[in-house]
């Protein structure tokens, strides 16, 4: 992942930006046909899927889908997303982020803590959607499940797709927002100024082999 | 649809009120199955699949009287038998006859869905329509008395209608009209609980000290209401909740969180928009590109 051309540096392979891309879209999917059955304002979006019924049989094999490709991608940057103590200076920092006055951060690796933290919030997440997904699949595993843990694995799994989606909301308008993200998820690669700039830490990573300061 | 679909009073998944102008007048309506009259015959059994055109399976012998051993989306009424030993060593044969109790406060209704896929008209019948059913189940999540099936063949849900056809054209629900005891009488929720009350007065004076009505307040009452001879212990009938409401889970889940949640997600959308407009984009630019050079020609 540390390849390097004259101008390119990369920094998402085809194998990460296709498994990001399949968890996007199984997302996009997830959210739409989550919501339509989470408030009645939303229904019509049932109309996307082909209608109520088919809304109910598809949402959880494509949640399905979801956790194995998010699995995969989440195996692959583990450990890149550990917390380390700049992170928790740069976090407090948040004024300056969300400014763009970038010089008053300390250094950032592969990802910012904003990135790290959203990562965590995702298998956090995922895990308590799955877990409570499985118990609220009437036709398959409700019928193990009493009552009483059906009716909370409901609630939890409302409130888990509602931070994630919230989380999600955060995470594309970030990508929107620093100029170059984009491209690095659909091209793979960014310019030496961009990385020099947002992730400086990885920036000497991938041009030196080694960190220095 | 039933004829009543005008008198539709309240419709799942839909946030603004159904015309409520065509209202019960005369009096809602209500099933009272009076349980100390009851011989276990099945008989509203046996109706309620004949009006209702349903089959079940023939199951197999669970070592007891109740057959079916459950509710399913072909059995929407099941006589539940039993052996209670009061405190004076003798037997009681406690017969309920299970099925939708039709709350005025339904948990299915509030937890479904899909709009209109369960209605409670103006006499108070709750009734599902499959033709909107997704299939979700959620009917069964929030049901307080464990009612609503979900079929195999279709994967929709069904319970009792209160005969809402019958009920349509003036009729008793099929279950009244093949009790031959009497236990089961049908009419305006007022008559009823009249009559119950005049039951429980004469259950009194014959030892039953704890007789009474049930319609749970916790739903906002039922319109299949209950003479017990031991209304103190209802579960002592084959489990009937003692203070069935609908659980605080369901609520949550379908009430306060569902606006509340909307409208974060909304607000995080615009946060980000005001973001972009009021602080703009994070760029790249060729100073940037040249600290880049220069940081790597430095380096080794």
């Amino acid at each position: 992942m540390s390849a390097r051309n004259d101008k390119h540096i990369v920094r998402y392979t085809p194998d990460v930006r296709i498994n990001h891309w399949i968890v996007a879209i199984s997302f996009v999917l997830l959210a739409l046909s989550g919501l339509a059955l989470f408030h009645p304002a939303l229904f019509w979006l049932t109309n996307l899927f082909g209608g109520g019924p088919w809304t109910r049989i598809l949402h959880p094999f494509i949640g399905c889908i979801m956790v194995a490709a998010f699995y995969l991608l989440g195996v692959k940057t583990w450990r890149d997303n550990y917390l380390q103590p700049h992170d928790w200076i740069w976090l407090r920092k948040f004024k300056d982020v969300v400014n763009n006055r970038e010089e008053n951060l300390p250094d950032v690796g592969r990802y910012n803590a904003g990135q790290k933290l959203l990562f965590f919030a995702i298998v956090a997440c995922l895990i308590g959607l799955l877990l409570s997904g499985i118990v609220i699949w009437r036709i398959y595993f409700s019928a193990f499940f009493s009552i009483r843990v059906i009716r909370l694995a409901s609630l939890l799994h409302a409130f888990c797709a509602f931070v994630l989606i919230c989380a999600i909301i955060t995470h594309i308008y970030a990508a929107i927002w620093v100029k170059g993200s984009i491209r690095a998820m659909t091209r793979g690669w960014v310019s030496p100024g961009w990385a020099w700039k947002h992730h400086r830490a990885w920036f000497r990573e991938v041009t030196k082999g080694t960190p220095q300061k | 649809m039933p004829l009543q679909s005008l008198d539709v009073i309240r419709r799942s998944a839909t946030t603004l009120p159904e015309p409520q102008v065509r209202g019960a007048y005369t009096g809602q309506v209500s099933k009272l199955i009076d349980t100390t009259k009851c011989i276990g015959c099945k008989a509203c059994q046996v109706a309620c699949m004949e009006w209702n055109d349903l089959r079940d399976d023939i199951g197999t012998c669970t070592g007891h009287y109740d057959n079916p051993h459950d509710l399913s989306e072909d059995s929407w009424t099941l006589m539940r038998f039993a052996e209670y030993e009061n405190p004076k060593g003798d037997l009681e044969w406690l017969i309920r006859k299970d099925g939708c109790m039709h709350c005025e406060d339904p948990g299915c209704l509030k937890a479904c869905p899909s709009p209109g896929a369960i209605v409670q008209y103006a006499n108070g019948i709750v009734d599902f329509q499959e033709e909107n059913c997704i299939g979700c189940g959620y009917c069964v999540t929030g049901c307080p008395f464990d009612i609503p099936r979900i079929s195999k063949k279709d994967k929709k849900a069904y319970k009792c209608t209160l005969c809402s056809d019958r009920v349509a054209v003036g009729l008793e629900p099929a279950c009244v009209k093949a009790c031959p005891t009497g236990a089961i009488v049908f009419g305006t929720k007022e008559d009823m609980k009249q009559h119950a009350a005049e039951r429980v007065e004469d259950l009194k004076t014959r030892g039953f000290d704890q007789a009474g009505l049930y319609d749970p307040a916790g739903v906002s009452g039922t319109h299949v209401m209950y003479v017990l001879h031991h209304a103190d212990q209802p579960g002592l009938y084959s489990g009937l909740p003692d203070k069935p409401h609908i659980s605080h889970t369901v609520r949550l889940w379908k009430g306060v969180t569902k606006p509340l949640a909307l409208f974060a997600i909304f607000a995080t959308a615009a946060a980000g928009f005001l973001h972009y407009v009021g602080v703009g984009p994070n760029e790249t630019d060729e100073g940037d590109e040249e600290a880049a050079r220069r940081a790597s020609e430095k380096a080794p």
